[in-house]
């Protein structure tokens, strides 16, 4: 299941530049808003699904090498965390569905890590 | 106490369709996209090309195709373009017995060109549009000054990576063997950075430096994924909870990293309870943002091999982090005969 698919699958909004998500093929997911729990518990490659939309998620984003995050309940990243997102190659989605939903969806998926 | 290690999933390894996909692809798929934008036409283009006149006979044509080892000549009357004859033509041509009859009577008179200042995109989307093999490129002043093929496109952008990759590999390379180049009884890299209190649009920015100059030293993977958590918590610290922010040091020794940070207010009461998972003094505001979780400290200590913290209520703070380097193996390897970058270029 690549990055394009779920994007697909789950109507994901695709808030950064649109960069080759066919070619990146997320390892698992990670759900929090507490920003500690996601630097301990969010591997290189996996998916963060959080309500969190302020700039420091893009940090936390960068420092653990997720493949994306998903913004859910459409929390509203301002442009300044959009641009810092693009800098970094961080990518941002973004949701109207709340993060339960999102996982079951993702782990309906394979998304099982 | 080192983190609890895990042997990655197969599907972690592999990618869910047994095909292994690393960052540096996707890196690098990214990368071809940037200089699909990046590189110019007329950085890939063949400049030097043969030409055609109108009047040339085909014969003479298929004589300069098949020397020169191309299947099409840009035709040329007074210095201007006036057609492009391609092999396909000739192909046409020689159907009918017909090679004595001059270039103008099959060449197609409707040339569709590249500006020598677009990006190779543009040739991309053209090649793929029209189904064709070969443009012309010209100049401001619509002046022929080379061709592009897809093969051009490609060894480009082929070109482009290598050197790329070639500059980080010498950054590496030149950073990895610090250590073992310079020459001391104790050789520390220091680095140091200053954290603005309440500066959250600043938030992790030193972290990340941090993680940018151990990769290119060569650190452990799971050495830096430890120091970056254990910095990362470190510096928000400094921005959530200090009166007038601190200093954020890493100092880097072949056998261990040792973080610091040092504040001046307001200070700790009680040690032990900022030790306690979920114990927090932040701010309803903080916590909103996700912070203050009462994790900080407790992912410092999972993270370090020794953590020292030191605090008088009123005059400051002093934190002390460690993490030994087992085998002192910066660079990843120990030096071997094929250590030298290559520098042919």
């Amino acid at each position: 299941m690549n990055l394009q698919q779920i994007i697909d699958q789950l109507n994901l909004t695709v808030l950064t530049e649109a960069r080759g998500f066919a070619s990146i093929a997320p390892t698992g997911g990670y759900s929090s808003d507490l920003l500690s729990c996601v630097m301990a518990g969010a591997k290189k490659g996996f998916i963060w699904i959080t309500l969190q939309a302020h700039l420091n998620i893009v940090a936390v984003a960068a420092l653990t090498e997720v493949a994306a995050i998903i913004v859910t309940e459409n929390a509203q990243p301002d442009p300044a965390s959009i641009a810092k997102a693009n800098e970094q190659g961080v990518i941002l989605l973004s949701t109207p569905l709340p993060t339960y939903e999102v996982n079951g969806k993702l782990w309906e998926l394979g998304i099982r890590n | 106490m080192p983190p609890p290690t895990r042997t990655p999933t197969e599907q972690e390894v592999h990618g869910r369709h047994g095909r292994h996909i690393t960052d540096q692809d996707a890196h690098e798929i990214n990368r071809v996209e940037e200089l699909s934008y990046d590189l110019k036409i007329r950085d890939v283009m063949t400049a030097e090309v043969q030409t055609a006149t109108p009047e040339m006979p085909l014969s003479k044509i298929l004589e300069i195709l098949r020397i020169n080892r191309v299947s099409g000549l840009p035709v040329l009357e007074d210095g201007n373009l006036v057609g492009i004859l391609s092999i396909e033509d000739i192909v046409r041509a020689m159907e009918k017995n017909d090679l004595s009859s001059p270039t103008s009577q099959y060449m197609t008179h409707k040339v569709v060109t590249v500006a020598s200042y677009d990006s190779i995109v543009k040739a991309m989307s053209i090649f793929t549009e029209k189904s064709l093999g070969r443009l012309p490129v010209i100049d401001e002043n619509h002046k022929l000054v080379g061709m592009i093929t897809k093969g051009d496109i490609t060894r480009g952008i082929l070109v482009a990576l290598q050197k790329d990759y070639k500059e980080e590999e010498v950054r590496r390379y030149r950073a990895s063997h610090l250590f073992e180049d310079i020459i001391s009884e104790r050789t520390t890299l220091v680095l140091r950075y200053t954290i603005k209190a309440g500066d959250f649009t600043q938030g992790g920015k030193a972290s990340s430096h941090i993680k940018r100059a151990l990769v290119r030293l060569g650190a452990d993977p799971q050495i830096i994924r430890r120091c970056c958590i254990a910095v990362y918590e470190a510096e928000m610290n400094l921005i959530i909870h200090t009166t007038n922010g601190g200093i954020l040091k890493l100092e880097v020794e072949p056998h261990r990293i040792t973080m610091s940070t040092t504040d001046n207010g307001p200070g700790i009461a009680d040690i032990a309870q900022v030790f306690q998972p979920g114990y927090s003094t932040a701010t309803e505001q903080v916590r909103e943002m996700g912070f203050g979780a009462g994790m900080g400290l407790v992912n410092m200590k999972r993270c370090a091999d020794t953590i020292d913290l030191n605090s008088t209520v009123g005059e400051g703070t002093k934190l002390t982090m460690r993490i030994f380097i087992p085998n002192q193996t910066f660079g990843g390897r120990r030096k071997g005969p094929n250590d030298e970058p290559s520098t042919n270029h």
